[in-house]
């Protein structure tokens, strides 16, 4: 129980200097490596929970490609921190007023924190023992059928964000030169060489 | 194992989603004009989406294990959405011939809204909620910024795109903390836990973020600042589209929520309403006075046009609910034929949007001249225009839920809000003609022609187009 303890405070530890690090970095690139490490304590976190699919989805997905994807938009992207930093004293009053807001929200709910006594009997699908079924069979005995609407729907949402991206950025340049294997291939001798025969004494006129 | 859900009552999303993906392709591969080729077949598609809600509207069943609802509100509310994204599609046509932008992916995306929005409304879970809502934000965000050459197009696109995701992020935030008290997302088990359960800081506080979250969606004040730009720079015919589908669906869905899991918050969520609704209705009618562009100033009506809906739904009573859902009907109707109007503004081949280009409009093309006058006489709410109805039925039911303030408020912007819409029509009928307008196209002026007697005959004839809401309203409060 003390290890599970202390990797909790470790991870959440880190977690919280690495997403404070995200912030104030003045060079974008370190901002998206500490996102990196953030991530990862934040994997660690959940197989805390028993959620271990859940654990190496994030550092798949997010550290794998998106952070991936991040790094290299950042590098690609001049960015300029002191530019984007240079109105700030004019917006530093107006967000802490919202943030403190929220932090007052925040406290007040988690304060007064309750849960219906009898959520745990109406939940949709409660999570199974893990002794009994991992964790990641258990998400997809429900995943294809209980949620399969959820999950079809999540598939139509990529599409449409997929045809927007195109749509939005695709251009269709004039006077590009592609090779196109398919004329390559399709090319015959008889198109391009014509075989002369050259008379001696003569040359070709 | 598990059965196979029931299909049947999500026939009409299925049928678009397919479609949908059908659109995509005869798009790519048709050589000739695939834009109005698409366009056509998009509004096959919602007609026969159409008529599959109609005939799966037998009784109130729910599916894919209770995420999924039909039921007569449902179904009448698809039908809105369904008219207004063929309304749209259908604008689309002539302009599409006469501007170069379109692309054949605009009616595809738009098919997908749709969707989402058939989702939306008949969402049974705070998840199906998220992703419905989610897949026709995710395709407004690109209608918006479609004419990516320009300026303010890309504008519009941005900005909608990152106050929406916030709106998200406030939907999504508020729904794990209801989440968090109830252990459960579907909208059955959450109106049993919040009515058998005490009052508590947590849910009430995420109540307000899932309220906020659908407030943007409606662009109700103050979650509206988005609106005016979106509806300027977005092409005419989605601006028209957005003014109409994505309201109807996120208001049909704000009714369901609130008279469904959220019932027995009633106290705390009306005074979150009320707010709502009076800034709406207000800023609408202020705010609208000074603008010169007319799509800038249809936002603005629409704005206000959503705060007296709302009405509606504050009263929180079936004639309430009644009242709203006629509201969105003749508001439908009202808003279409206004944009047709506008999609006519042509001068030399090109389109116009200032309002000083109408004028003189009376004397150079009188038939626009007057449909758009019984329009905007509507839209002020002049009595026997159909808009009067709208503005009546839900004033009455706020009368009738002792909401009296409420209903003077409603009155009085509705007159502040006349102002504008008479000034459109003194600036038409009084004003030095200016170049005039070319001939509008025919789809244009049917379109027109269809919305100015709708609006004009609703007082004849106003049973068989309420018969269909008041079976809407009866259904939403039967459980």
């Amino acid at each position: 129980m003390i290890a599970a303890a202390i990797a909790f405070y470790v991870f959440a530890t880190m977690a919280v200097i690495g997403g404070l690090n995200v912030i104030f970095q003045r060079n974008p690139v370190h901002s998206v490596l500490w996102l990196i490490l953030t991530f990862f304590n934040a994997a660690g976190l959940f197989v805390i929970l028993g959620a271990e699919f859940v654990a190496m989805i994030l550092v798949v997905v997010y550290v794998g490609a998106v952070a991936v994807l991040f790094l290299f938009v950042v590098m690609m992207l001049d960015i300029n921190i002191t530019v984007i930093r240079e109105g700030i004293h004019k917006y530093v009053w107006a967000g802490l007023l919202v943030g403190g807001v929220l932090l007052a929200e925040l406290v007040t709910v988690f304060t007064s924190w309750v849960m219906f006594d009898d959520a745990a009997s109406l939940s949709t699908a409660p999570t199974p023992d893990p002794n009994v079924i991992t964790n990641t069979e258990a998400l997809g005995n429900i995943l294809y059928t209980d949620y399969v609407y959820l999950f079809q729907a999540a598939g139509i949402i990529l599409l449409v964000a997929m045809i927007g991206s195109i749509v939005l950025t695709y251009r269709t340049r004039t006077g590009v030169r592609k090779q196109v294997i398919a004329d390559q291939v399709a090319r015959r001798p008889s198109d391009t060489l014509e075989m002369v025969k050259v008379e001696s004494g003569k040359g070709l006129q | 194992m598990t059965q196979m859900p029931n299909l049947v009552p999500a026939y009409a999303e299925i049928f678009l989603a397919l479609s949908g993906l059908l659109l995509l392709m005869v798009g790519v591969f048709r050589k000739t004009d695939p834009v109005r080729g698409v366009a056509r077949l998009a509004i096959l598609a919602f007609s026969v989406a159409g008529v599959l809600v109609l005939t799966t509207n037998a009784v109130a069943v729910t599916t894919f294990s209770g995420m999924f609802a039909v039921n007569a509100f449902t179904s009448f509310a698809k039908l809105l959405v369904l008219l207004g994204g063929g309304f749209a599609v259908f604008l689309m046509l002539p302009w599409a011939k006469n501007e170069g932008i379109a692309r054949f992916e605009l009616p595809v995306v738009m098919v997908f809204a749709v969707l989402g929005m058939m989702m939306m409304i008949s969402a049974n879970d705070l998840i199906s909620l998220y992703v419905g809502l989610e897949l026709q934000s995710l395709s407004l965000y690109v209608l918006a910024a479609f004419h990516r050459g320009n300026l303010r197009a890309t504008e519009a696109g941005v900005k909608y795109f990152i106050l929406g995701a916030l709106a998200s992020g406030l939907l999504l935030y508020g729904s794990s903390l209801i989440y968090g008290f109830a252990g459960t997302t579907s909208f059955v088990g959450l109106a049993s836990a919040l009515s058998s359960a005490q009052e508590n800081v947590g849910v009430i506080v995420g109540m307000v973020f899932v309220i906020s979250g659908l407030a943007f969606k409606i662009s109700a004040v103050p979650f509206h600042m988005w609106t005016p730009d979106v509806y300027e720079g977005s092409p005419t015919p989605v601006t028209a589209f957005f003014s109409v589908a994505p309201k109807i669906a996120a208001l049909c869905l704000f009714l369901r929520i609130l008279v469904g899991p959220f019932d027995d918050l009633m106290f705390q969520w009306r005074q979150v309403l009320i707010v709502i609704c009076v800034a709406s209705m207000l800023w609408g009618a202020v705010a609208a006075i000074a603008q010169s562009n007319i799509k800038r100033l249809m936002a603005y009506s629409s704005i206000g046009h959503v705060g007296y809906a709302l009405i509606g739904l504050v009263a929180a009573t079936p004639e309430g609910a009644r009242g709203m859902i006629y509201y969105m009907l003749i508001y439908l109707f009202m808003n279409v034929g206004t944009f047709a109007v506008i999609l006519s503004m042509r001068v030399k081949d090109r389109y116009v949007e200032g309002v000083n280009d109408l004028s003189g409009l009376s004397k150079t093309n009188p038939a626009i001249a007057l449909a758009l006058t019984v329009l905007m006489f509507s839209m002020a709410g002049i009595p026997p225009l159909a808009g009067f109805f709208g503005k009546y039925f839900v004033f009455v039911a706020a009368i009738n839920a002792g909401l009296i303030p409420l209903a003077v408020i409603g009155v009085l912007s509705s007159v502040i809000g006349a102002y504008y819409y008479l000034r459109l029509i003194k600036i038409m009928y009084f004003d030095e003609a200016g170049e005039g307008l070319d001939k509008p196209d025919l789809s244009t002026g049917v379109v027109m022609g269809v919305c100015a007697l709708a609006v004009v005959v609703f007082i004849l004839v106003p049973e068989p187009m309420l018969a269909g809401a008041d079976a809407a309203a009866a259904a939403l409060f039967q459980g």
